[in-house]
């Protein structure tokens, strides 16, 4: 039988380890590879129901604005693309956060499935900050808002780190009931005669939310503001990459938590607290998550309705979006682009429906991310590409001699 | 009095704290619920210091609830009590809202016992909603609905059980992918198929049986006209208990989620026994998800089972990955639905904030405080390769 990277694992191996066999196996181009055989899946699903896949995707792709970047488009199609890019982006950002929160945790062994409900406590907490302190310089506003949404995030998270380290509770199942919680309270906040429903005597059969004030926004800085442009979260959330980077290959805490991932007995053995590593990484984890939160609200939904929050996905898309991105910083970047461009892409606002019907597009969107999970979930291609180098290596050897 | 006999009448106790303020008794006075709760609390702790933990801790944690819940009672208007609580209609909605949730908990133990982790409940579920839907109106028939929905079901779990099985997948990342897959595939063909329109009004649904026990007064109210579903779960936990904990086969079942090597060394085909088990979970639980669309509510729509697989996977936890301990954690969970859906009388808000309560007391219970749910020793480890 010829040489997998799994071979050289233990079979309980953690997935940090796994993760680094499969680095040193794949590199970059099995992501690539998969995010290829997820769309031509995605292509067949529909030519198997009567439609193009070539135009499909093709309108999805001028739906995402990425013609913007080409030089012969020409100008009156570039507004279009500037304003379907800004789209883009805006969608980016949130996903690059909550990757980073689902990543963090995979680098120390860690699987945080909670990134959905961190990111709504987050967002709850900036939202009742933006709509109290009416009068607070703005800059401030903002600042409160974002530390608060990152604590509350930290919070919640911490909640399954501190179970995990003191009672040993498997985090996925704390993390999805933590998710769930999340998700009630946020219905119960903004639903007729919530706690934080709003005020307006008009709307007091709609279950949403006040507007938080106009200084508590972040500002645009590409595009019109009435139109949705493009806010300064994306820099936070490329900030937040940096800070990911930084204290994963520059600090003590970094070593520690890498350490924890590779190997938790052997980390212990070393003198590393387990448990302190384990509390921290949530915390941190939901910093990010949450600040996704923070940003969607402050940047462009000003608002959160109880639909909004039965809705939300994108603590799940983060899971696609840290495993495409093998859960390093620029990995990350990179397939939230991706999947924030295929979420714009077939919204209703940007796909065009004569092509492609967009209730359909928005479905189609799932199956590409399911399979790109599904797909990374084996590496079956990262196992091939191994044997491959196996095989040539092998063959050089015998050259050799 | 042993501290097992002390924790069984704490527990018993804690319920007649909620049930003196609720009609039929309705008495009015805080003074009842709180007595009988300190008592049950006491009997409790009792029990607690004298090594029964769990019976203790549930008796102490039911009259925090029990006295909560009576003095509430107490405090609100005789009518709307009189509205919210009528036992038969409750219980009658606690089987239907147990329903799903209990093929997706004995779904998922299946699964679970032989080792694999099942987080795709949930995508198995709305696979089976929708294509039980699908089936129903196509054939015209609610039975080959239910058949299409359970084999479709299956060869959903199969694609877990190849990928965590023979892949050697991490079973929570293909479980994740699951989910996402059911919520794309099931929402795009009903989109394709259905459009805006919907699926049709006149789809055959699941027959309700009716019982001659109308005049009983209690049970018939109960149990005089349920779901043919909803039976076929009730008769499924005892099947269940059968063929896990009393036959060869369930004894193999076991040994792969416990001990794979040794139960590979004994002979036995683990691979094989794990496939078996997740598509036998999948089949099940797309039986509650079919449940969903073509027994309660005649219809679907997308994404309808709103997190239900996940509540079954906490009432399989909850319950210990037992069958027994997943019905009553789902009667618990369905009790709960059940009520929050008469809330509404009292708060509108505070009827959604309870629906939060399934996911904290599972929270609770995997913590350990009111002793601890210890799953399949190899859960979640693929077998090595020899």
């Amino acid at each position: 039988m010829s040489a997998t990277p799994d071979d050289e694992l233990p079979p309980d191996a953690t997935v940090a380890a796994k993760l680094s066999a499969y680095l040193r196996g794949g590199g970059i181009i099995t992501p690539l590879i998969t995010v290829v055989v997820a769309f031509l899946f995605g292509g067949l699903v529909v030519l198997a129901t009567g439609h193009n896949p070539i135009s499909t995707y093709g309108a999805i792709f001028d739906g995402t604005g990425l013609n913007w970047l080409f030089p012969w488009t020409s100008s009156t199609e570039r507004e279009i693309a500037a304003l379907n890019l800004q789209q883009t982006l805006l969608r980016t950002a949130p996903l690059i956060l909550a990757g980073l929160a689902v990543a963090f945790a995979f680098r120390c062994g860690l699987f945080n499935i909670g990134g959905q409900g961190q990111y709504i406590v987050g967002s709850i907490l900036a939202l009742w900050i933006g709509v109290s302190f009416e009068n607070m310089p703005a800059f401030l506003h903002i600042l409160l808002a974002i530390i608060g949404g990152a604590l509350a995030g930290a919070v919640w998270a911490g909640i399954a780190g501190a179970l995990k380290a003191v009672a040993g509770t498997n985090e996925v199942i704390s993390t999805i009931m933590l998710n769930w919680i999340a998700i009630w309270i946020g219905v119960w906040l903004f639903n007729r005669g919530g706690p934080l429903q709003n005020t307006n005597p008009q709307q007091q059969d709609v279950p949403v939310s006040d507007d938080i004030v106009e200084g508590a926004k972040l500002p645009v800085f590409w595009g019109d503001p009435i139109l949705q442009g493009l806010h300064i979260g994306i820099f936070i959330a490329l900030a937040a990459v940096l800070v990911f980077w930084v204290i994963l290959h520059r600090t003590v805490l970094g070593y520690e938590v890498r350490a924890v991932g590779y190997n938790p007995d052997a980390a212990a053995a070393a003198g590393i607290s387990v448990a302190r590593n384990y509390i921290v990484v949530m915390a941190i984890c939901g910093a990010f998550a949450g600040l996704a939160g923070v940003i969607d609200v402050l940047g462009w939904q000003f608002r959160i309705a109880t639909n909004d929050i039965r809705i939300n996905d994108v603590g799940f898309t983060a899971i696609a979006v840290a495993l495409l991105g093998r859960n390093t910083a620029i990995g990350v970047v990179f397939s939230a682009l991706l999947f924030g461009a295929l979420i714009t892409g077939t919204s209703v606002r940007n796909l065009d429906p004569t092509i492609f019907e967009p209730a359909l597009a928005t479905n189609l969107t799932l199956v590409i991310q399911g399979l790109v999970v599904l797909l990374v979930s084996t590496d079956l291609l990262v196992v091939y590409l191994w044997r491959l180098r196996r095989r040539r290596l092998s063959s050089r050897k015998a050259v050799a001699a | 009095m042993t501290p097992k006999r002390a924790g069984w009448a704490g527990a018993a106790l804690a319920v007649l704290a909620f049930f003196v303020a609720v009609p039929p008794l309705m008495l009015r006075s805080p003074v009842f619920p709180v007595l009988l709760g300190l008592i049950a609390i006491g009997c409790g702790a009792w029990a607690y210091a004298r090594g029964e933990k769990r019976l203790g801790g549930a008796a102490i944690a039911g009259a925090a609830f029990g006295i909560a819940g009576g003095v509430a009672s107490t405090m609100s208007g005789e009518a709307n009590l009189e509205r919210v609580v009528v036992w038969g209609a409750l219980f009658a909605a606690t089987l239907r809202y147990a329903t799903p949730l209990l093929f997706g908990a004995l779904g998922g133990l299946f699964s679970e016992r032989s080792g694999v982790i099942n987080i795709a409940l949930e995508g198995m579920m709305l696979v089976g909603a929708f294509f039980g839907a699908w089936g129903a109106d196509v054939t015209g028939s609610w039975l080959l609905g239910i058949v299409i929905a359970v084999v479709a079901g299956a060869l959903f779990a199969a694609i877990h059980a190849i990928f965590s099985v023979s892949l050697r997948a991490d079973q929570i990342v293909s479980g994740a992918a699951l989910n996402l897959l059911a919520i794309g595939i099931t929402g795009y063909l009903y989109v394709d198929i259905y459009g805006t329109a919907g699926t049709p009004d006149d789809l055959p649904q699941v027959p309700d049986i009716s019982l001659p026990i109308e005049s009983i007064p209690f049970f018939g109210d109960v149990f005089g006209q349920l779901n043919l579903l909803v039976w076929l779960g009730l008769i499924m936990v005892p099947l269940t208990w059968l063929l896990v904990f009393r036959t060869p086969l369930g004894l193999r079942l076991r040994s792969a989620g416990e001990n794979p090597l040794a139960a590979e060394t004994a002979g036995l085909s683990v691979v094989r026994v794990r496939y078996l088990a997740v598509m036998t979970s999948g089949a099940l639980a797309a039986l509650g998800g079919a449940f969903l669309s073509i027994g309660f509510v005649n219809s679907f729509t997308q994404n309808m089972t709103a997190g239900r697989g996940f509540i079954a996977l906490a009432a399989l936890i909850f319950g210990r990955w037992r069958p027994w301990g997943a019905l009553a954690a789902t009667l618990l969970f369905g009790f709960g639905s059940a009520l929050a859906q008469r809330l509404p009388v009292f708060s509108e808000s505070g009827a959604v904030l309870f629906q939060a309560l399934p996911y904290v007391l599972t929270l609770i219970a995997v913590t350990g405080v009111v002793g601890r749910s210890i799953p399949p020793a190899a859960l979640g480890r693929p077998l090595a390769k020899s």
